[in-house]
């Protein structure tokens, strides 16, 4: 029969329990700070040699040539930077329709499927981008799009030397097209969420004002979330930055420079290491490639911090 | 008229209290005992620190390094604001019961079990034998009985309710603390958990929070009126609600403010 | 009455213009499924999951079969590695460490890895690992996708643990619970439905990752299972096939696209409504 008595018979206790686990996660989570730390450190230490014997004039010399053990990283640094800033010119406004069709267009029903299919976009992986835009949106895009862009935007003085050349379909133009549609779910999801904050008095009393819909995102929401918008932008330029397979099937990976028309192939960093590290011969090819992937490495670094440190109240 | 029962033993008794969050002097000075087997009412406003009173007595405060408290608080004779006290095993001595319903993310039987675990090894039918006492106790078995494997998660509030107090009260506790058990349910449950709280008294000793006058007129028989982290009078229930001697706890009883 | 008819045009293009990007979205995602799916459903066939990769030119249909078996195996075994990791550190940051400096810093590099390139991740197992072994090794490319799963399944642990609402926990303590009886078998248990959503979506990364395993499973034509020697496995192979002259290899290439894909969405797609459903 029981009764209410408190019972006097404890159990022993385990005391070390707690002290074990405690400190399990803790080396967790140590290790995980650590894996940055070894990150930079074997990159540093592997890009040593390279990083001796070309110094600055590394990032400022556009001779990558193996044969000669000769290696300048302008062309690919150059060409990871321009395919990233096309990539956001095109995502951004699209990203932030989608965010703005998302939150305040879109019927509540079709919020979730049209939210995940955009989201899908992402989950597609990297590889299935490069051999489809290989395949089958290259050839489109050189036979109808790369036409209509040289005829039209090409006409313009100055700028217009962007759109010319050959239309072959691969190249920078064509890569940064591709980077764009990838980082477009990341841009837009961060805005959309953003958006979703927004207190909705805020937006009841511009409302109450007589504002349009489009009055309140633009002169309410977007002033009050810009820090958060601004983070996402950076989320997806990190993302851009970073991005290998797709750039690799669509740059047409020449480090020979021909010219700014964004028609031209060109290289990026991640696509030449996917390209050409496996098959480097000598110690300082090696070398060269690993400082180059330091680069890529420190410049998506700052970026992703800057996109995080933005985004930090979001998450609190 | 309430039954005064003969022997008045206090299990707890504060003497010279106090606590602070960071730099707020939360509790000033409360002296006070709580005796065994009687429900005892701690009311006020909001912020007076009855919640605070309670969370010290099985130093929840603990949680949060920014919260301290300083004084003695006796329970059978032992000051368990001492930092060598086992807080798990006061815990296992002084049970809680909180606003909203707890229930963990497991069976019915295990929620309860759960508990139990934590500070006897019983054999399968001991347990048995104590989850059903346990919810027989908290008026809970007849609903309950059928499906204790389903997840506690699925029962209605007040379902939940009493399930947080039998998973209290499986584990044996001296002291129950009530921090406003009702305040999220509907007046029906509400009903239930009081006549619950009628008859483990007889068994337990029960300390309730509650922000509601007459549920501490009802159900309790001793009563603590505090304002401001002081406790400005404490008596039997009867002779706080019917003539006080403080003008203050008069005034916030007829409600003239509060 | 100008002023207001103009702001109701503004209004009209600014929405067709949100309308328009909505549907540019869905344009893309549309083309490269229904490629996907037109492409590889006719490259689908038996032979595709009981026979080798084929030789160049071989001019015999051959399959994927060691690099599905070998995919599979280096995502389990990637998972295993990464996760309980994961999980660990993840409860570190939201239990313990939520006002240490260690907490702090460490969910600040882990939402930079999380997002990080991941052919840098190839590169470091490449130099700290495949380059002191000597040789490509299938244990390598394991390495490198555990890697990625775990910034994921930390974000995740951390971010579901969060969610749980202090009252759970402060009802445990309680009753006496110790905060490490605590955590595993409350706080853990109720958010576990979200962290093995998060695993699976981890998963479903690392099974279409390619450029981590370029320098360190590389791939093998052959069937092998030993781990200190290339592995064969989908995203390489299809890297290697498409970018190829052969047209039998470019049907399988796009027959491995579509099984990919088909396994990615579709964990996706079950992970992200059961989330939805589940918290919002």
């Amino acid at each position: 029969m029981e009764t209410a008595e408190h019972p006097q018979t404890n159990r022993g206790r385990f005391r070390w329990g707690e002290p074990i686990f405690f400190n399990l996660t803790r080396a967790a989570a140590v290790l995980t700070l650590l894996l940055l730390a070894a990150i930079i450190l074997s990159l540093v230490h592997g890009s040593w040699p390279a990083i001796q014997k070309f110094g600055g004039h590394f990032l400022l010399s556009g001779d990558w040539n193996p044969p000669k053990d000769q290696f300048g990283a302008l062309i690919p640094i150059y060409g990871t930077l321009v395919t990233s800033i096309i990539a956001l010119l095109i995502a951004v406004p699209v990203s932030f329709g989608i965010a703005l069709f998302l939150t305040e267009l879109s019927p509540p029903w079709l919020r979730m499927p049209l939210g995940i299919a955009i989201e899908l976009l992402a989950a597609i992986p990297s590889i299935v981008y490069g051999m489809w835009g290989l395949l089958y949106y290259a050839p489109i895009f050189s036979q109808y799009a790369q036409p209509i862009l040289h005829h039209t935007l090409g006409q313009i003085p100055i700028i217009g030397a962007l759109f010319s050349g050959p239309m072959m379909g691969i190249g920078i133009l064509s890569a940064s097209v591709i980077l764009a549609i990838m980082i477009i779910p990341f841009i837009a999801s961060v805005i959309r969420d953003v958006f979703a904050v927004t207190p909705a008095m805020l937006k009841e009393s511009a409302y109450g004002l007589g504002c349009t819909t489009w009055e309140v995102v633009w002169h309410v929401v977007l002033p009050y979330t810009k820090v958060g918008v601004i983070g996402g932008i950076m989320l997806g330029l990190g993302r851009a930055l970073g991005e290998t397979m797709a750039v690799t099937f669509l740059i047409g990976n020449t480090n020979f420079f021909n010219g700014f028309s964004l028609f031209l192939p060109g290289n990026s960093i991640a696509s030449a290491l996917a390209n050409e590290f496996a098959e480097a011969e000598s110690p300082l090819y090696t070398a060269a490639l690993l400082e180059l992937g330091l680069i890529l490495f420190v410049i998506t670094f700052i970026v992703l911090a800057l996109s995080k440190l933005l985004l930090r109240h979001l998450s609190r | 008229m309430k039954e005064q029962k003969t022997t008045l033993e206090p299990v707890i008794i504060a003497k010279n209290l106090d606590f602070y969050y960071g730099n707020i002097h939360a509790l000033k000075n409360i002296n006070l005992e709580i005796y065994n087997r009687h429900v005892t009412a701690f009311i006020g406003p909001s912020g007076c620190g009855k919640s605070t009173l309670l969370r010290t007595m099985n130093r929840m405060y603990n949680l949060y390094p920014e919260q301290r408290a300083s004084g003695m608080l006796l329970l059978d004779g032992e000051n368990v604001l001492e930092s060598g006290v086992d807080v798990n095993v006061l815990r296992a001595k002084v049970g809680m019961v909180f606003q909203k319903p707890t229930p963990f993310p497991m069976s019915i039987y295990e929620n309860i079990a759960f508990g139990v675990r934590l500070h006897e090894r019983l054999s399968k039918q001991q347990m048995n034998e104590r989850v059903e006492w346990a919810l027989l106790q908290a008026a809970l078995w007849e609903e309950t009985k059928d499906k204790l494997n389903q997840s506690g998660m699925n029962l209605s509030g007040g379902q939940q309710q009493r399930l947080c107090i039998a998973r209290a009260i499986a584990v044996k506790p001296k002291v129950l603390l009530l921090d406003e058990p009702t305040s999220a349910l509907d007046p029906i449950s509400t009903m239930h958990i009081e006549e619950l709280i009628a008859e483990l008294k007889t068994e337990f000793t029960i300390v309730i929070v509650t922000h509601n006058m007459q549920q501490a007129a009802r159900i309790s028989d001793y009563t603590a009126y505090m304002y401001m982290g002081e406790l400005i009078e404490f008596g039997l229930t009867d002779q706080i609600f019917i003539e006080p001697r403080e003008k203050q706890t008069m005034d916030y009883i007829t409600g003239r403010f509060g | 009455m100008d002023l207001r008819k103009k702001r109701r045009i503004v209004n009209r293009v600014a929405l067709s213009c949100s309308l328009l990007a909505m549907v540019f979205g869905l344009f893309w995602l549309a083309w490269v499924l229904i490629t996907t799916v037109k492409l590889g459903v006719t490259g689908l066939s038996w032979d595709l999951f009981t026979k080798m990769t084929p030789p160049p030119g071989a001019g015999n249909p051959g399959g994927l079969l060691n690099a599905i078996v070998g995919s599979l195996l280096m995502i389990v075994l990637a998972t295993a590695l990464g996760t309980p990791m994961g999980i660990l550190a993840g409860i570190y940051l939201a239990e313990y460490g939520k006002h240490t400096w260690l907490g702090q810093t460490t969910q600040f590099i882990n939402g930079i890895l999380l997002s990080a390139p991941s052919i840098i991740v190839g590169l470091f197992v490449y130099s700290a690992y495949v380059a002191h072994m000597g040789n490509f090794s299938g244990l390598a490319g394991i390495f490198s996708l555990a890697l990625i799963v775990l910034p994921v399944v930390v974000a995740t642990t951390e971010n579901m643990l969060r969610l749980v609402p202090d009252t759970m926990r402060e009802a445990a303590y309680a009753l006496g619970a110790s905060k490490h009886v605590a955590i595993l078998s409350v706080t853990l248990r109720a958010s576990m439905a979200g962290v093995v959503t998060g695993v699976l979506l981890a998963m479903a990364r690392i099974a279409g990752e390619t450029a981590p395993l370029l320098f360190t499973a590389l791939s093998n034509q052959f069937w092998s299972l030993d781990l200190n020697q290339p592995i064969a496995n989908l995203p390489v192979t299809i890297f290697k096939f498409a970018m190829s002259p052969f047209k039998d290899w470019q049907e399988i290439a796009w027959a491995g696209v579509f099984l990919i894909t088909l396994g990615i969405l579709g964990v996706n797609i079950l992970a992200r409504i059961f989330t939805n459903l589940r918290y919002k």
